[in-house]
């Protein structure tokens, strides 16, 4: 294992070497600069991020994402809503994957109450989670693609993704914002025929990866766009704390939902953490379309034995959360996605921090966009993977 | 798969030992601490020591930056918002209690770290002295609280000494105040008292309800 990581790591230095002596190289030549500035409403950016970068010819030698066109105060406005209150606002964080925003609020204030939801609620919880997952991811893979000027994975994506939100919307009521979590449970159970019907769209979502695996992934125009670009090396995305298929394409094997023990029925299962070694752009990518897969295999073994049971605690009608600090973080799509929740006794919280995935996978973007061409920032950018809401909350 | 090394380590002799490992590193620096078997570990340090405590966990291998936050303890004069803005303002307990880890200050500085290979992470917290609060900065430690220092500043007010750059980012530029401390009125709640509040008034006779549907 150590002489192929030498070797990966020698490529990815030898990558940088090259791109460091093509910036020396037109210093010499003292080329004139311009700054570029791309956004805010700039399709590439998925909402309203503003990226300026300082260019000399066609490399970019700073720059610096704008964010704050979508803040909406998150943080300031929990403190003055009722614990129950609080889904409805976080599930606007990470929009496409509504459902797994709502997790980790409701687990850390469970964990303060001393409460854990019946294995049934458990189980549906993540199996909710998943369609999320799925969801949202299904829709990076579309975009991706639409970002390098191909056309039809969007079709496609946007296509099944509407299967998963049939789904979810069945379930809960809502496509995008289900507000469905409840402290001690969830609000209802399943609706009749939810389980076979997500089986077969299981069976579609798994066509779709297939799909995209040989439109997209072995294409050559996409290979050649994403291999050895943005190249993000392990040590530096920890200490940039990247999360999720971003920090697992740099190579680190660490996933929230097997390495640690929350309340939710992912250690009931057999499914695998994907890697990838190379920390580039097209691994970022890889990563994501092997999890959405093996997200499916989840969902599908899960089905396979829901225990039976409510699906809701006791929990008292006014819901006071004890006194206490309490930290749960989950793997969202996007990356880890956690509430620091400080309660002192009351009915609402005294102070939450959001920790989102996105603030954090872009606040490499100076660091990973140093030296890199025009063309590139597009598809690291989108390798990168954010959600708006997700950076500003 | 799920029989990884995490499960079976003792959770209590584990972040003990994280404890113990960090005070032979940093010393007298290290105040309080607070442990949670099997769950999370808060400790506090001294103002002084706080980027000393990042390098000294760094080098024991807690290599993942999680997120870098504050906590402003006063409790909030305006209490949730829901008072009547015609009424003279009701009298509210003013007290300052910190949470786990002790503290002395109102503004506390809050960080998580990870350990990326035992997934154990540790919460740090710092007191910042109230006339002047300013604490270093942890870039030279962990390069990815650039842009978690300067959202502190900006919704806190908290300094970071040797931050290169601590302009907003999310605000305007000439934006007075700090939105995130207590003393910061919501205004959209002083202007209109929020409907929603009606929700966590008791309904009658709904004590013996066994679905604590509270929505």
């Amino acid at each position: 294992m150590t002489s192929t990581e030498s070797l990966i790591d020698r490529r990815q230095m030898s990558y940088i070497a090259a791109q460091a002596a093509d910036a020396r190289l037109n210093v010499e030549l003292e080329t004139e600069g311009m700054t570029l500035n791309i956004g805010p409403q700039h399709p590439a950016t998925h909402g309203t991020l503003r990226i300026i970068a300082r260019l000399d010819g066609e490399q970019v030698v700073w720059a610096e994402p704008s964010c704050g066109y979508m803040h909406r105060g998150y943080e300031k406005l929990t403190e003055v809503r009722t614990y129950p209150q609080v889904t409805a606002l976080v599930n606007r964080i990470d929009w496409l994957g509504s459902f797994a925003n709502e997790v980790p609020f409701i687990l850390a204030a469970e964990k303060l109450m001393e409460i854990e939801a019946p294995p049934r609620a458990q189980w549906i919880r993540t199996i909710l989670f998943e369609l999320s997952r799925i969801a949202n991811v299904s829709l990076f893979l579309g975009d991706l693609g639409v970002q390098m000027g191909a056309i039809t994975p969007v079709f496609m994506a946007f296509r099944d993704r509407e299967y998963v939100l049939n789904l979810i919307e069945g379930a809960t009521g809502g496509r995008f914002h289900p507000n469905f979590d409840r402290i001690g449970g969830l609000k209802e159970d399943l609706p009749a025929g939810f389980i076979d019907e997500t089986r077969v769209v299981m069976k579609k979502l798994r066509n779709f990866c297939d799909e995209m695996e040989n439109l997209l992934f072995g294409n050559e125009i996409f290979q050649s766009r994403t291999r050895g670009i943005g190249v993000i090396p392990k040590d530096v995305a920890l200490q940039y704390g990247l999360s999720g298929a971003n920090l697992r394409a740099s190579g680190v094997d660490w996933d929230l939902r097997r390495d640690q023990t929350l309340p939710m029925a992912w250690n009931k299962v057999d499914w695998k953490v994907w890697t990838h070694p190379d920390g580039d752009s097209f691994a970022r990518c890889w990563v994501r379309l092997q999890e959405v897969r093996e997200s499916t295999l989840i969902v599908d073994q899960l089905l396979d034995n829901i225990p039976s049971g409510p699906v809701m605690a006791k929990v008292p009608r006014i819901i006071k959360v004890p006194e206490g600090e309490a930290w749960v973080s989950t793997e969202n799509p996007l990356g880890e996605m956690g509430y620091y929740v400080v309660s002192k006794g009351d009915l609402g919280p005294f102070r939450t921090k959001i920790r989102s995935a996105s603030f954090n996978n872009i606040s490499i973007v100076p660091w990973v966009l140093k030296g890199v061409y025009v063309p590139d920032i597009i598809t690291i950018l989108a390798s990168l993977y954010f959600i708006l809401g997700d950076i500003d909350r | 798969m799920s029989t990884d090394a995490v499960a079976e380590i003792p959770g209590d002799t584990l972040r003990q030992g994280i404890v113990d490992d960090l005070r032979s590193a940093i010393g007298e620096a290290l105040l309080d601490s607070h442990v949670k078997p099997g769950d999370d570990v808060w400790v506090r340090v001294r103002t002084d020591a706080w980027r000393a405590t990042g390098q000294a966990l760094r080098a024991m291998g807690f290599e993942y930056f999680c997120f870098l936050s504050a906590i402003d303890w006063m409790p909030s004069p305006f209490g949730k918002g829901e008072d009547d803005p015609t009424a003279p303002a009701p009298e509210r307990d003013d007290t300052i209690v910190q949470g786990y880890a002790g503290g002395e200050t109102r503004l506390q500085v809050l960080a998580r770290v990870v350990h990326p290979v035992t997934h154990v992470g540790v919460n740090l917290k710092c007191d910042v002295p109230d006339p002047e609060p300013v604490v270093e900065s942890w870039i030279p430690v962990f390069a990815g609280a650039n842009w978690h220092e300067r959202e502190t500043h900006e919704m806190f007010g908290i300094g970071f000494a040797g931050h290169p750059d601590l302009r907003n980012m999310y605000l305007p530029s000439d934006f007075e105040g700090h939105p995130l401390r207590k003393d910061f009125p919501l205004l959209a709640r002083m202007v209109k008292p929020w409907p929603g509040i009606v929700d966590v008034e008791p309904l009658p006779g709904g004590s013996d309800d066994e679905e604590g549907d509270a929505e």
